[in-house]
């Protein structure tokens, strides 16, 4: 065949197309920039910013499972606040296990112990969510109106579970001395764990973009999420490719546990419920299944709750929601929605 | 015994409360082109994704090879070394042209020099190699689709109206491409409705009405056979080209 019968003609988006697409990439500087000016001064500024980050990343880190588990397998996960807990129960069972490292002057010591509970938060979550999908799950894939009452159920008997276990009180989880307290840039307070929570969401971000980016695993996910019949018809089973992704969501969720639960130093069974509602704004806001959408929507949430909560403290409870209005008015479909084949 | 590569016999396939297909026996000899006609809902995508396993037959036989494959999934029976180029394309349109011919080379990295060969079919696909494959227009699609489907060699391809809304230039794209595949001794089943097509690299066909095949021999006598057209599919093919 000839080139001449076929010109090849690529459609070039327009200027304001490209301003469109970029947008969203703008929305973290510009919130930034405006809680600068409200704020007024420079250090409080610099505070709430350093604890509005640490927040959207341990959001986004909790979040990002979900919206991949949704992306992917069309899942509407409503027990996926049960790894959140259960992650947190685990995490603190090694660092319980570890309280002389956690006690000790040592940063090797005091960050082996974070990362020791934060491995075995994973792999525990992990394994549950074997369990969980295999069990609750599969039998109701592509059915939402029954996940959302199977998952439901499975929160609910996970949170019975972990008081069997770990029993019903609210269980202080003692930060390692390494990362308690605060120091001072700028004249502003930030708090070390701040800083921990912070390093760990980026470098989750980064490494999971270079999993979805770089690796034929990836490239399968990212294929699976817009069309899992071909990828089936292209010769993979999706379905173990779904029980991988539906594992590493929960592990995901585990580390968020973990993480969140040394953020605000005590544990509870519910509290991955109670978190779930700004897990799934930021899945909403960012669009269902985006990774990049599901961060940027985390940073939104977290600096938003910090300014709100210090400018208009009323307003704090209800600024995120408001927020994802105001989002989905504008991109109905979320900052970055993926484009499914069906 | 028969040269048949692939072989449905009295296959019924429901989806849902519909009964689709309801006892087809086919036959698609080694090497060759066979074509699939029939108006729309006759069956022929139907039978197409049955094959896949994408819905699964109720009831009958599906011999690939000597072996039968109608319990198999589908991943399963396209390690079998058979490809499917769905009506809709499939094609993954946040990936770009690389990515998406880079998952069709499931068995290894993609081969240069069989690359270049479909650079030589569809040579958009050279250009744009590197773009996102929702900018593509239609034709390129489909390009993108049928080349995914050739990226490495297959023991069967399965196309599922590759013409469907596309210019004549594009159509005669795939015509060349179809007849190289054809001298490659590639078997192909083709659903088709575009007689022009069908005719051009079709050596057998089969015609579906109500989900039964109605007919099957060779292309050059239904090309031939207005009467039979008229007979088979209630309206002559020649006044269709």
């Amino acid at each position: 065949m000839s080139d001449s019968l076929i010109k090849p003609r690529i459609e070039r988006p327009s200027f304001s197309q490209m301003i469109e697409a970029k947008a969203p990439l703008l929305l973290v500087p510009v919130l930034m920039v405006i809680g600068l000016f409200a704020i007024g001064s420079g250090s409080t500024w610099l505070t709430l910013t350093a604890a509005g980050l640490a927040m959207g990343m341990m959001i986004f880190i909790m979040a990002s499972g979900l919206t991949v588990i949704f992306g992917l397998m069309d899942v509407i996960n409503f027990g996926h606040g049960a790894f959140i807990s259960l992650g947190a129960f685990a995490g603190f069972t090694i660092l319980g296990l570890l309280g002389g490292w956690i006690e000790s002057p040592s940063i090797a010591l005091n960050l082996g112990a974070v990362l020791l509970a934060v491995a075995f938060a994973m792999l525990v979550t992990g394994l549950a969510g074997y369990g969980f999908e295999r069990l609750i799950v599969k039998p109701v894939y592509g059915q939402h109106l029954k996940q959302i009452l199977v998952t439901m159920g499975g929160l609910v008997v996970t949170q019975q579970l972990i008081y069997v276990i770990w029993g019903p009180d609210e269980i202080v989880l003692a930060r390692p001395a390494a990362f308690q307290g605060s120091f001072v840039v700028l004249g502003a307070a930030i708090e070390k764990y701040r800083v921990l929570a912070i390093v760990i969401g980026l470098a989750l971000f980064v490494a999971m973009r270079l999993v979805l980016n770089r690796t034929r695993i990836g490239l399968l996910v990212r294929a699976g999420v817009q069309n899992g019949e071909m990828v089936e018809a292209l010769g993979y089973p999706i379905e173990k490719l779904f029980l991988a992704v539906f594992m590493v969501g929960c592990a995901l969720a585990g580390l968020g546990g973990v993480m969140w639960g040394m953020y605000q130093e005590t544990i509870t069974a519910h509290m991955g419920a109670e978190v779930m509602i700004s897990v799934f704004i930021v899945v909403i806001i960012g669009g269902l299944g985006s990774i990049e959408g599901c961060f940027i929507g985390a940073m939104l949430v977290g600096l938003l709750t910090n300014y709100t909560g210090f400018l208009i403290p009323k307003l704090a409870l209800v600024s995120t929601i408001l927020l994802m209005g105001a989002v989905l008015m504008w991109r109905p479909q979320g900052l970055y929605p993926v484009v499914k084949a069906h | 015994m028969s040269d048949a590569l692939l072989s449905l016999n009295g296959v019924h396939t429901h989806i849902g409360p519909y009964h689709i297909l309801q006892g087809v026996d086919l036959e698609v000899p080694r090497g060759g082109v066979t074509v699939l006609l029939g108006r729309n809902g006759a069956g022929k995508t139907t039978t197409l994704r049955t094959i896949m396993g994408l819905w699964q037959a109720s009831k009958g036989t599906i011999q690939f090879d000597g072996t039968e494959i109608q319990k198999e999934t589908t991943p399963a029976i396209a390690q079998r070394e058979i490809a499917f180029v769905p009506e809709d394309m499939g094609i993954f349109t946040d990936l770009t042209v690389h990515e998406n011919m880079l998952l069709a080379a499931r068995n290894s990295a993609i081969d240069e020099e069989r690359l270049g060969w479909i650079f030589g079919l569809f040579p958009p696909l050279k250009t744009f190699w590197q773009s996102a494959a929702g900018n593509l227009s239609g034709g390129q699609k489909q390009m993108l689709a049928v080349a995914r489907a050739i990226i490495e060699p297959r023991k069967l391809i399965l196309i599922d109206e590759p013409t469907k809304g596309l210019a004549p230039a594009i159509i005669n794209a795939m015509i060349a491409a179809l007849k190289e595949l054809k001298e490659m001794q590639t078997t192909i089943l083709l659903v088709e409705q575009n007689f022009s097509m069908a005719r051009a690299v079709g050596d057998t066909v089969a015609v579906m009405d109500d989900g039964q095949i109605v007919y099957s021999g060779a292309m050059a006598e239904l090309a031939a056979d207005a009467g039979l057209q008229e007979r088979l599919m209630g309206l002559s093919l020649e006044a269709h080209q």
